[in-house]
């Protein structure tokens, strides 16, 4: 990770000291003048230009952008899975990562699957079992803990993945269209779920999704992405008070703002 | 809308604690829901029971071997041939008995399957690191990757005669023939089964801080495990044929008889009877062990990850 400039601070630390005591990084994730072009057919092709953005200490930013915007690309950066092309980026700690699939093991429990985590991590083995309990009441999934990933439903398996996530006990929590293959009503409730989490829990969360009410259904923040190559075209501030709930008014209303500029975005493509 | 309508009590500024309540309550909300949902969806995993097991599993094979005996007799009677070329079901059951009563014919069985299993563990041990380094490390894939699927498919009695002339009439040449076949099975399941690993799961092993030999032991090589476990079943098949051919064809009054030795035998005495007892046996064991610890090995690991359908 040379070119990346990581910072690494202590994630031992009680997350919920460290806020009272607002310690030296203002940032939970720095995104500076990056982007990132990749060798394809007619030569490199630009996906990422110039993008800078910061995630302040708890606060829930969504990407949002139509498909080929690369904000995926954007995610996956930040991860550390990737290196950017130009440009620097920062974090406070390595990041967790959520994705569209579960991306659950299979050989191991839902429990294990917390529990290598932790071990990863560098959680004692006597203190494993009764975090990964903890983190599993966190989800609402207390009888899961033996359980085995097939046996689960998919919302129970998203949930699964974020308590996992969470185990990594990072300060930024990446969520790339976590919910995206789920039925409505499930999703509808996960939305409750992680802003109950991220507010119980005091974590930065960057969350990329296509989905304009989902967006502005769970952010602080919206960041629209254009696309070909992803700039970032504009944002907004979210205030509108949590819980939301996606059929508000005001979540409507807004979202039918973003969904204007985002479809102008799109419709500048068809222009050539 | 009853949502709307408390956002809009909490827009107006309600009291601190009618706002501790309301959360309270919509969290309690929320947990039912979840739990509904839960209950909904949860896929429910039953055990077959044994009576549907016998129909279904136990049932046919008996059915079917039964009808390869009636058939057998049916020849025999009608006789379409000379009787030393078909012997009757009876005679092979008398030769059966009559090793049974001289205590030979569990002294066959065990001097191949203790070779046979003996072999298989030694290929186990050099094959699965050779296939992990297939598998991780490109260089070594490419200079003996091609090699090892080709030696797949070269007959293993092809080893017999080297084997023979280079460690000459003894154990350690059966075990270099068993070696020779079943090491680049048990590799080559391995280096299939890791390149069937979902980058998905190495994506996020990566983020979890699990790289290099972390990564190998924590994701690796379990996700392999499937393909790993194919790669051993076919090794087994590989060493037993192997070793059928090696004393089928090295045989010497100092090796021992196994069952490859008593069909030769049986040839040399011209006893079809003999023939037969033996090429049952030998089909018997590879049925057996086959039976006892690789399927069942194979079914609980799929089973354990959801990957067995059952109908």
């Amino acid at each position: 990770m040379s070119s990346q400039e990581v910072t690494t601070v202590a994630t031992a630390l009680a997350k919920t000291a460290d806020a009272e005591a607002g310690t030296s990084v203002e940032y939970a994730a720095r995104i500076e003048h990056v982007s990132k072009s990749f060798a394809g057919p007619a030569g490199q092709q630009l996906v990422l230009d110039d993008i800078t953005l910061d995630v302040a200490p708890g606060e829930f930013v969504t990407l949002l952008g139509a498909s080929g915007c690369g904000k995926s690309t954007l995610l996956n950066l930040v991860a550390g899975l990737d290196k950017p092309s130009a440009g620097g980026i920062s974090t406070d700690g390595r990041p967790a990562l959520m994705f569209q699939e579960h991306a659950l093991f299979p050989w191991l429990t839902a429990g294990k699957n917390i529990e290598l985590a932790l071990k990863l991590r560098g959680v004692a083995k006597a203190d494993r079992r009764s975090r990964a309990e903890e983190l599993l009441q966190l989800v609402r999934l207390e009888g899961a803990y033996g359980k085995r990933v097939h046996e689960l439903s998919g919302g129970m398996r998203q949930r699964v993945a974020l308590a996992r996530a969470l185990a990594q006990d990072s300060r930024l929590l990446l969520m790339d269209e976590p919910f995206a293959a789920l039925d409505a009503i499930t999703r509808d409730v996960l939305h409750d779920e992680l802003t109950r989490i991220w507010r119980e829990t005091n974590v930065s969360v960057l969350f990329v999704t296509h989905n304009v009410r989902e967006a502005v259904r769970l952010a602080e923040r919206v960041v629209l992405l254009s696309s070909r190559p992803g700039r970032v075209a504009r944002e907004w501030t979210v205030d509108i008070p949590q819980p939301r709930r996606i059929e508000d008014p005001a979540v409507a209303e807004l979202s039918v703002e973003i969904t204007e500029q985002l479809r102008g975005e799109i419709r500048r493509h068809g222009q050539h | 809308m009853a949502s709307t309508e408390t956002s809009a009590v909490k827009d107006g500024g309600a009291t601190g604690k009618a706002d501790e309540e309301e959360g309270v309550r919509q969290n309690a909300d929320l947990a039912g829901l979840e739990a509904g949902l839960d209950a909904l969806d949860t896929v429910q995993t039953k055990r077959t029971p044994f009576r549907r097991t016998f129909v279904e599993k136990i049932f046919p094979p008996i059915v079917a071997v039964a009808l390869v005996l009636v058939v057998w007799q049916v020849l025999v009677w009608a006789e379409v041939t000379d009787s030393y070329k078909l012997p009757a079901p009876s005679a092979v059951w008398d030769e059966v008995q009559e090793a049974w009563l001289e205590g030979t014919l569990l002294e066959y069985i065990w001097t191949s399957v203790s070779r046979g299993l003996l072999g298989f563990l030694m290929a186990l041990v050099i094959g699965t690191p050779l296939g992990l380094l297939v598998a991780r490390v490109k260089f070594v894939r490419a200079a003996i990757g091609p090699i090892l699927s080709g030696l797949q498919s070269l007959p293993s009695v092809a080893w017999v005669p080297p084997a023979v002339l280079w460690l000459g009439l003894n154990d350690s040449m059966m075990y270099a023939v068993i070696l020779l076949g079943a090491v680049p099975s048990i590799a080559n399941g391995l280096v299939s089964g890791v390149d069937q690993v979902p980058p998905l799961f190495l994506r996020a092993g990566r983020t979890m801080g699990a790289t290099g030999l972390r990564g190998t032991w924590h994701i690796v090589i379990p996700a392999a495990l499937p393909g790993y476990l194919a790669g051993l079943k076919q090794g087994w098949a590989f060493s037993w044929r192997s070793l059928m051919a090696a004393e089928i064809i090295a045989s010497s009054p100092d090796l021992g008889v196994g069952l490859g030795q008593l069909l030769e035998n049986g040839r040399t005495a011209n006893s079809m009877p003999m023939v037969f007892l033996a090429i049952l046996l030998i089909l018997i064991v590879g049925i057996a062990i086959d039976l006892l610890i690789f399927s069942p090995l194979e079914r609980w690991v799929l089973r354990s990850r959801g990957l067995l359908v059952k109908s």
